[in-house]
C-alpha cells in the first residue's frame, strides 16, 4: 500500500503531542486565573443600588456605628439590613426633600421595604454565621474590608473557600480585641503576637477546617 | 456479533447522556429553592419572603405579660418609678453600650443633645441634664425609647427591652455625673468651691473611668 502520510508528518504529529501539554498546561493557567479574577469572584465590584447610600459619610462622617443599622450582626447568621424606617429616624428631617431619597420616602409611606442589590453573597451550599466571628474577635474589617471609606458597598476579598480557610488555619494572624470587632483602622496597641496568644486563650478559638463546619 | 456491540454502546451513550442530563438539575447549587433572610420573592404581591407576623402573633416565650417590664407601666397606667432589672456594673456597662450606639448620633455622649447628627441639622432635642428630665421617672425614658417622643421615632425595632431598661439605667448615671449635689462633695473641697476656686477635678475622673472598664467585664 502507498504511504499514505509524508515523513514529515512525524514531526507534526510529535509537535501536536507535545504542544498539546502545553497548550493544556496554558488552557488550564488562563482558567484558573480566570477563576480567581473580579469578574468571577465579584471582588472589588460596585453594583447599582436604588439609593446611594454612602458608608462613608454615614460611618466615618458621622460615627454612627454598625449595629445601628445591622442590629443582628452580635445575634445570629444574619447581620441585617436596616428596614427604610430606620433611615426614616433621621431623614424624616435630614435631607427630606432630596431626590436621591425618594425611594426612601415613599417605600416609608407606603409600608413597603426597598430593594438593596446583594454585596457578599455565599452559594447556598455554604453556612456562614456572623455571630460567632463577632464573639471570637475577627473584625467586620477583615472580611469587608475599609467599610468606612467606601461611598458604595463592595465585596473587599474574594469570599473564596481558600480565604475562609487562611484564616480558620490561622485566626491568631487577624484576632482582636472583642471591643474593638466593629472599629475601622484598627491598630494593636500591644505586642500583635503576644496579645494574639493571650486573646486565642482567652476566647477559647478554636475554628475547624472539617467541611462539615462551612458545608452542612 | 456485530450488531450486539453496536447496541451495548448505543445503552451505553444514552445512559450517559441521561445522567449526564439528571446532573443538570443540581447545576444551581449556588441559588437553591430556598429563601436567605430578606429574599425577594415573585410568590407575594409585595415582593417579600420575610413575611409581616399575623397582629398579635406570640413566639413561644415571648409573651410579654409583665407591663411593668415590657412597657414600664404600672398596673394603674403610671410609670414605673423605678427600673424594674437590678441595677448593677454588668447592667450599667451593657447600657453605656447600647447607649452609645443608639443614642449619641443625637443626644451626644453625655447626653447634652449636641450629637453628630445634630450638628448637621437635626432637632436639638434637650439635653438630659435639666431639672424637668431629672424628676421624671425610669419609666418615662423607657416609654421615649419604645414608643418615641415628637420628632423621635420609636427604637422598639432596634433596641430590646432589657437593652431599654440598661440604656436607662445609665441615663441616670448619667444625670448623677453631670449634677455632683455640693452637699455630697467633702466638706473642704465644697468650701473652696463656693470662694469661687476652680478644682481640676481630672484625676478623679480618670480613676472613675479606671472602675467603670474594671467591673464592666
Ligand atoms: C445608617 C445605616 C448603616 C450603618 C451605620 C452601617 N450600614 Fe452597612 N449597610 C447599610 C445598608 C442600607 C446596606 C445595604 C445597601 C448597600 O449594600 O449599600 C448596607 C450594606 C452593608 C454591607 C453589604 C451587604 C451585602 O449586600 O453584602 C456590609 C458588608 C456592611 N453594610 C457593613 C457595615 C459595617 C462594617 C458597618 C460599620 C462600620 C456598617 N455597615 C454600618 C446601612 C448601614
Ligand atoms: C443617624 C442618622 C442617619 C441615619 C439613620 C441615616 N442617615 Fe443618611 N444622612 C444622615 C445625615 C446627617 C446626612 C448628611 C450627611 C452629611 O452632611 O455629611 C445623610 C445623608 C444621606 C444621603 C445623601 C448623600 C450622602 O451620603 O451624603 C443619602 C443618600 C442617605 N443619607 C441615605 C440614607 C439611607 C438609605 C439610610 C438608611 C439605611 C440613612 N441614610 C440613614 C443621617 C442619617
Ligand atoms: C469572617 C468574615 C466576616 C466578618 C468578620 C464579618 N462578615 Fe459580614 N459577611 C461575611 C460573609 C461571608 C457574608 C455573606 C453571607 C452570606 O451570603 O450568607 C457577609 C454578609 C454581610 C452583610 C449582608 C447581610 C448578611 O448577613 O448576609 C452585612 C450587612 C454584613 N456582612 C455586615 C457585617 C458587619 C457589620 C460585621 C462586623 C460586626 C461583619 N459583617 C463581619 C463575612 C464576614
Ligand atoms: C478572619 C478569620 C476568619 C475568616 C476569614 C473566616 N472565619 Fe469562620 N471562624 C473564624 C473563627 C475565629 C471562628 C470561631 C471558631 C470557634 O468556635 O472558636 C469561626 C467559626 C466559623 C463557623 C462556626 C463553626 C461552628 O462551630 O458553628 C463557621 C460556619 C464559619 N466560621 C464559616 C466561615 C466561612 C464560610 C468563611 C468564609 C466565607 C469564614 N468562616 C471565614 C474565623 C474566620
Ligand atoms: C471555612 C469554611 C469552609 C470549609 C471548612 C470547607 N469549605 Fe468548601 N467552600 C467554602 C466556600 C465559602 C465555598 C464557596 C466558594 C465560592 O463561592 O467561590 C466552598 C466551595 C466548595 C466547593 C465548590 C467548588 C468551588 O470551589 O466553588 C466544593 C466542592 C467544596 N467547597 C468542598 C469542600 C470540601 C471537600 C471540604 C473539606 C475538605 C470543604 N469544602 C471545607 C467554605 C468552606
Ligand atoms: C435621630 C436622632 C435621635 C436619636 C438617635 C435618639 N433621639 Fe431621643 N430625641 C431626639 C429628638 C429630636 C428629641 C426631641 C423630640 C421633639 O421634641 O420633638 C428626642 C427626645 C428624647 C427624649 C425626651 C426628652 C424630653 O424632652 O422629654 C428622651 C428621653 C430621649 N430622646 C431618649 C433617647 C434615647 C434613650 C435614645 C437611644 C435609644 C434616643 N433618644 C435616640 C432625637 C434622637
Amino acid at each position: 500500500m502507498a504511504q499514505l502520510f509524508h515523513r514529515s508528518a512525524n514531526a507534526v504529529a510529535r509537535f501536536t503531542i507535545f504542544g498539546g501539554v502545553f497548550l493544556l498546561a496554558g488552557l488550564g493557567y488562563v482558567g484558573w486565573i480566570f477563576a480567581h479574577s473580579s469578574f468571577m469572584t465579584g471582588e472589588n465590584v460596585y453594583l447599582k443600588q436604588p439609593v446611594p447610600f454612602s458608608h462613608d459619610h454615614h460611618t466615618a462622617g458621622l460615627g454612627i456605628d454598625c449595629r445601628y443599622c445591622h442590629t443582628s450582626v452580635e445575634e445570629s447568621n444574619f447581620a441585617g439590613i436596616p428596614p427604610v424606617a430606620t433611615c426614616m429616624n433621621c431623614h424624616n428631617i435630614m435631607w427630606k426633600r432630596e431626590d436621591m431619597l425618594a425611594p426612601i420616602r415613599e417605600a416609608y409611606a407606603g409600608g413597603d421595604a426597598i430593594q438593596w442589590s446583594r454585596v457578599n453573597d455565599m452559594p447556598d451550599y455554604v453556612y456562614f454565621d456572623h455571630s460567632i466571628h463577632v464573639r471570637k474577635g475577627m473584625g467586620c474589617e477583615v472580611c469587608h474590608g475599609r467599610v468606612d471609606r467606601q461611598p458604595l458597598i463592595r465585596q473587599a476579598t474574594s469570599m473564596q473557600m481558600a480565604w475562609c480557610l487562611d484564616c480558620h488555619r490561622d485566626p491568631g494572624k487577624y484576632i482582636r480585641p472583642r471591643e474593638e470587632v466593629f472599629t475601622m483602622g484598627y491598630r494593636p496597641t500591644e505586642d500583635s503576637r503576644s496579645m494574639a496568644e493571650r486573646l486565642l486563650k482567652e476566647y477559647d478559638v478554636n475554628p475547624g477546617t472539617d467541611c462539615g463546619v462551612c458545608h452542612r | 456479533m456485530k450488531t450486539d456491540r453496536w447496541a451495548r454502546s448505543l445503552v451505553a451513550t444514552v445512559s450517559v447522556l441521561i445522567s449526564m442530563a439528571a446532573f443538570t438539575g443540581c447545576a444551581d447549587m449556588k441559588d437553591q429553592p430556598h429563601h436567605e433572610p430578606l429574599e425577594y420573592s415573585s410568590f407575594f404581591a409585595d415582593g417579600r419572603s420575610s413575611r409581616p407576623l399575623v397582629e398579635g402573633t406570640v413566639a413561644r416565650g415571648h409573651l410579654r405579660a409583665d407591663d411593668r417590664i415590657y412597657r414600664g407601666l404600672e398596673a394603674d397606667g403610671s410609670f414605673v418609678a423605678q427600673n424594674p432589672l437590678v441595677v448593677d456594673a454588668a447592667l450599667l456597662s451593657r447600657g453605656r453600650n447600647r447607649f452609645e450606639i443608639y443614642c449619641t448620633p443625637c443626644h451626644g455622649r453625655v447626653g447634652d443633645g449636641q450629637g453628630m447628627v445634630v450638628q448637621r441639622g437635626y432637632k436639638q432635642p434637650s439635653s438630659y441634664h435639666i431639672d424637668r428630665l431629672r424628676g421624671v421617672e425610669d419609666g418615662y425614658f423607657y416609654d421615649v425609647i419604645t414608643n418615641g417622643f415628637g420628632k423621635m421615632s420609636s427604637y422598639a425595632s432596634q433596641v430590646k427591652p432589657r437593652d431599654r431598661w440598661a440604656i436607662v439605667a445609665y441615663i441616670r448615671a448619667l444625670q448623677l455625673s453631670q449634677y455632683a449635689d455640693l452637699r455630697s462633695v467633702d466638706a473642704a473641697i465644697g468650701a473652696r468651691l463656693e470662694a469661687g476656686e476652680v478644682i481640676d477635678t481630672r484625676r478623679h475622673d480618670a480613676e472613675g473611668e479606671e472602675e467603670h472598664h474594671g467591673t464592666g467585664h
